[in-house]
């Protein structure tokens, strides 16, 4: 049985077993697919999704004679990357072959970075509800992806797509520093957002953009050491990624509670099973045999391309955010919410900047994700526009329409994405402001009430709102009411 | 003109471009030469239909401004040719014909040069004498079944034969100089990165160089001249100007320091190889050079480097031979992995599979540290060696090979003795640098011997010069009673 | 360190390459005369020395991010053993 989680949201993972408590560790090694054009060490396109074996070149199908010459543009993204992690870069770096037989890995070997990554130790911040933690990175290196096997379009042979094979990809891996569920989703989410912040990869996990290999081990509370982990590969959901931890956590705890120790070895996570397995049959067979690739020289980066690229770094999100702080008067959790993804952040500051302040974060974290969470879409899939957004926050803030209306105005927006601006008026939302106009409701209503303005008068100050109530009435709900406040203190006294 | 194929490339070419002989004629009289091939076996393929036509076409519309116009030139079945099948003298390849053309032949092509056939070669350039090939060992002009050197053992052969006037080999560890010293031709390897590895079978990519061999020093400065360019599509290319080493070819070497390691005198080597180095330092003396005396001291480590560093690189560079994009395939085995195992066990010789083996060990874990980083740090070692006795000579003069060609399976059941056929020519393809050799006389059977020169990186042009001095001294006459044609 | 039949039995189901049985004795005799060749190496002191990166002393060339190869589906799959009009084809993976 599974322990409780227990509630609060950062608490460590606990498990309760039969005989202690045990503390679940996790790593985690992020495959992120580099945004670039061509491939690693080839010219062929990484455009997702074309016909097999379309992008594929001699030198990814490891055609005799064929070398590899790498890609500038993606040393330039992991150095990026690297920067953005608040990591070292390594002036010097080697690419290596690591070797195994695999009908996806045509060359028989990966081309990859083992003693000597580009990048070297790094941290992440995760914004968490009781406060912040650092993640340590423990390296970022470049390798390229395999192809792809297809095992189910035939029952007695597998067919195999060579359009990945060759793209790049960086390896990130954090120190074994995460300790909850909760925390693997921050750490996922805050890394995809830097490197979208940075344009270094899209992060796309339905497309395989981002994927992750898991380590986790368990240990009793209390202890300095490490248990022995375990690497659950290649999982590509966040959700996937938190189910495997909980099986393989109880799944350890189990094991030593009865006196088992726990190999340290790979396992496949099923997901149709919600089970991990061993890949101990593969495991056998693979003894890397890690060298220099003797195709390629080992990198050495200049200084001046570091400093260059760290100069044009755009702002990244843990500095966006105080920024914003600062700037838009905003509260740590607002900020994180709208700095949290890139297009995000910049809807707001394009909102922000025209509009009311307070307005917009109100209305973006309000009624706008209330309805991308409703439609199930991003931001940038949104019918209203950061520029309606303004027009629909200036009608309120200049007093053409209420915020009772607005929401009216933007619900039509969601679905139509219609201009307010024309909405308000085909639709006659706009506010009675003419004082006149107002007085002569406001009027007839004492008139109607003389009951009620005898009362009010002798202290019953609740009758008030009734009055402002009736007016809304007559006034179809248009009357500006901030103006019939005025009108009826001044009226009633 | 009926000994056209005894001539040698530059006075061909001299007669292509005097308009005394046409390619179609030139074509004709080496194909008809590589009819009488069988015995030799040095062609895996011939291209002599193709080579006709494109002769020709030379001939209706000659361009004489290139370096090799009309010229029909057979290579090393390690050349990826176009739509001309490239088996790497393996089984592996047997069927295998590349859509892309390899940046050597290709320049060569464009000085105006055309394919004649693919010569047999050592299995995927792993042997030194010719036996390893799936398409049978091939025999040495000199002397009925005797080896012509490997694992450029075919371009050798034909070379030597005259059934090709020209070829180019490629060398990992001796694999042109060994066989050119067994069959008294020239061999140049050149330094690691002057010419492009794109569309070479691979052995070993941290050694493996082609170079041209050739019948003549002034061939070999042609033929260095026209394979040489910076290619982008290898990483490991050298960026720099072009040479002209045919045109600026000179036998003036006077006042050139030529250093003589002591180490390469080596236990049991005959006495005929220590007369003839005697002599071609006499010859050079003669020349106006200066020989001094030098010390490599780690020469003797050479050998057992190269036997870590090749198989390692090897091991990687034929995981891609696994029967799935090209190539042979076992129908024997139930699953993707008795495919494997099958498709690797019958496709490769045994040869090839012990290096394999050799590679695989010396990278695993547990050893890796052991052999590979061992191996790595010696061969740093030797090429501080090279580097330090450059600062004092402008090159080293040593022997090609301990001895001369042997007989067909004398050395074929001991690996060692077969390895240490390279003990010479091996530290130079550690180091990177360039070297050549050259016919140096012969020994009691008559067989010839060769003599190695060794420069600095990019130093070809001296190297050529020197050799071009030694050669005009030395007056190598090889006289062969072409045997094989009875 | 000695080579034996278990480790050329490991090392050759690395390389993935069948040994055959016929064969083993005679393959363990010339790969131990091979090491024992090769271990002269142990000879030498080699502490102080770095092992050789690179044969070429230069810096690593890197090409422009453009797309100029791919598309030639056919010529990629025309010398596969096995194929079909899209993919490589290979006896399916029995774990």
């Amino acid at each position: 049985m599974v322990g409780k989680i227990m509630s609060k949201a950062t608490a460590k993972y606990i498990i309760n077993g039969e005989k202690g408590k045990w503390e679940v560790v996790i790593g985690l090694e992020v495959h992120a697919q580099v945004t670039s054009n061509s491939k690693l060490f080839s010219g062929s396109s990484t455009k997702f999704g074309a016909d097999p074996n379309t992008q594929v070149s001699l030198v990814d199908s490891a055609f005799p004679g064929m070398l590899p010459v790498i890609n500038e543009f993606c040393i330039e993204q992991a150095i990026k990357t690297g920067l953005g992690l608040n990591a070292k870069i390594n002036h010097y770096s080697v690419f290596d072959r690591k070797n195994y037989f695999y009908a996806d890995l045509p060359q028989g070997y990966q081309i990859s970075q083992y003693k000597n990554p580009i990048v070297g130790e790094g941290e992440i911040t995760l914004d968490l509800p009781d406060g912040t933690k650092k993640i340590g990175i423990e390296r970022l290196h470049l390798e390229q992806d395999a192809g792809k096997s297809i095992h189910d379009l035939d029952p007695s042979n597998t067919f195999v797509d060579l359009n990945r094979s060759g793209v790049a990809l960086m390896e990130i891996v954090s120190k074994p520093d995460l300790r909850s569920l909760e925390e693997v989703n921050a750490y996922v989410k805050k890394l995809r957002s830097i490197m979208r912040y940075l344009g270094t990869c899209d992060g796309n996990m339905q497309e395989g953009s981002l994927r992750a290999d898991v380590n986790v081990s368990v240990r009793k509370e209390g202890d300095v050491d490490l248990g022995t982990r375990c690497e659950i590969k290649n999982v590509n959901s966040i959700k996937f990624m938190q189910m495997a931890i909980t099986y393989e956590a109880k799944r350890q705890v189990e094991a030593l509670e009865s006196g088992k120790k726990i190999d340290q070895e790979t396992r496949l996570f099923d997901i149709k099973r919600n089970e991990t397995r061993s890949m101990r049959s593969k495991e056998d067979a693979h003894d890397y045999r890690y060298f220099p690739d003797p195709d390629l020289l080992p990198l050495h980066l200049d200084k001046k391309l570091i400093e260059k690229i760290k100069k044009n770094l755009p702002e990244l999100p843990d500095q966006k955010k105080e920024r914003f702080i600062k700037q838009y008067s905003l509260t740590s959790y607002e900020a994180n919410i709208l700095v949290s993804e890139k297009e995000i952040s910049v809807y707001f500051e394009e909102v922000a900047k025209k509009s009311d302040k307070k307005l917009a974060k109100n209305w973006i974290i309000g009624e706008l994700f209330a309805s991308l969470n409703e439609k199930n879409i991003s931001i940038s899939d949104s019918l209203v526009t950061s520029k309606k957004m303004c027009q629909l926050i200036d009608s309120i803030s200049s007093g053409v329409i209420s915020g009772r209306t607005a929401k009216d105005v933007f619900e039509i927006m969601k679905e139509t994405g219609e201009d307010p601006k024309k909405i308000i008026e085909t639709k006659g939302l706009q506010q009675k402001s003419d004082p006149k106009e107002l007085e002569k409701i406001i009027d007839k209503i004492i008139f109607e009430n003389k009951d009620k303005v005898d009362q009010y008068k002798s202290g019953k100050d609740k009758l008030f709102g009734f009055f402002v109530g009736q007016v809304m009435k007559l006034s179809g709900g248009k009357a500006n009411p901030q103006l019939v406040n005025e009108i009826l203190k001044q009226k009633l006294k | 003109m009926s000994d056209i194929s005894k001539k040698s490339l530059t006075e061909i070419v001299k007669l292509i471009k005097k308009k005394e002989i046409k390619s179609e004629e030139l074509t004709k009289s080496y194909i008809k030469n590589i009819n009488s091939d069988k015995k030799l076996n040095s062609f895996i393929t011939t291209c002599s239909e193709e080579a006709l036509r494109k002769a020709k076409d030379f001939d209706k519309k000659p361009i004489f401004d290139t370096l090799l116009p009309g010229i029909p030139i057979a290579v090393k079945d390690l050349f990826c040719t176009r739509d001309v099948r490239t088996t790497a003298g393996s089984k592996m390849l047997e069927n295998f014909v590349p859509n892309y053309e390899s940046t050597i032949t290709n320049n060569l092509w464009n000085e105006g040069a055309f394919l004649l056939g693919k010569l047999n070669c050592d299995e995927y350039a792993m042997g030194s004498s010719n036996e390893t090939s799936y398409f049978g060992n091939v025999m040495n002009p000199i002397a009925e079944n005797t080896v012509p050197g490997g694992s450029s053992g075919g371009s050798a052969s034909a070379l030597a034969a005259g059934l090709t006037p020209t070829t180019i080999g490629t060398d990992t560890g001796g694999s042109i100089r060994q066989p050119a010293s067994f069959t008294g031709t020239v061999g140049l390897k050149p330094t690691y990165g002057l010419c492009s590895r794109w569309g070479i079978v691979a052995f070993a990519s941290s050694l493996d160089q082609a170079g041209p061999m050739t019948k003549t020093v002034s061939d070999c400065a042609l033929m260095l001249q026209a394979m040489v360019s910076f290619d982008k599509k290898d990483s490991t290319s050298i960026n720099k100007k072009k040479e002209n080493y045919s045109t600026s070819l000179t036998n003036n070497i006077k006042g050139l320091k030529i250093g003589i390691p002591k180490e390469y005198r080596v236990d049991g080597m005959s006495k005929e190889i220590d007369k003839l180095w005697e002599n071609g330092k006499k010859i050079l003396k003669d020349s106006g050079a200066e020989i001094i005396d030098i010390s490599l001291p780690n020469t003797k480590y050479a050998l057992p480097t190269y036997y870590i560093v090749a198989p390692a690189e090897a091991s990687s560079n034929l995981a891609r031979y696994d029967g799935v994009k090209y190539g042979f395939r076992s129908n024997k085995g139930n699953d993707l992995i008795e495919m494997y195992e099958n498709t690797r066990s019958e496709g490769f010789g045994d040869e090839v599979k012990r290096r394999i083996l050799i590679g695989t060990y010396v990278l695993s874990s547990g050893y890796y540290d052991a052999y590979y980083i061992k191996a790595q740090k010696v061969r740093q070692m030797i090429k501080n060696d090279f580097d330090q006795a450059f600062k004092n000579v402008d090159a080293i003069l040593t022997p090609s090979t301990p001895s001369s060609a042997f007989k067909i399976g004398e050395k074929k059941n001991d690996p060692i003795s077969m390895y240490l056929n390279d003990i010479f020519t091996v530290p130079i393809n550690l180091a990177g640098i360039p070297a050549i050799s050259i016919p140096a006389g012969s020994d009691i059977n008559n067989y010839p011997l060769g003599m190695q020169l060794i420069c600095k990186p990019l130093d070809e042009q001296k190297l050529l010069n020197i050799a071009y001095a030694a050669e005009k001294k030395i007056n190598f006459k090889q006289s062969l009673n072409r045997w094989w044609e009875k | 360190m000695s080579i034996d039949k278990d480790k050329i039995k490991h090392i050759s189901k690395l390389a993935r390459i069948l040994v055959d049985e016929k064969k083993i004795n005679g393959l363990t005799k010339d790969l131990s005369s091979i090491f024992k060749f090769i271990e002269q190496l142990n000879e030498l002191n080699t502490d102080k020395v770095e092992p050789l990166s690179s044969i070429l002393n230069k810096p690593l060339r890197s090409r422009k991010d453009e797309i100029n190869d791919g598309k030639i589906r056919d010529q990629i799959l025309k010398n596969s053993p096995q194929k079909n009009d899209k993919f490589f084809v290979v006896p399916k993976v029995i774990e």
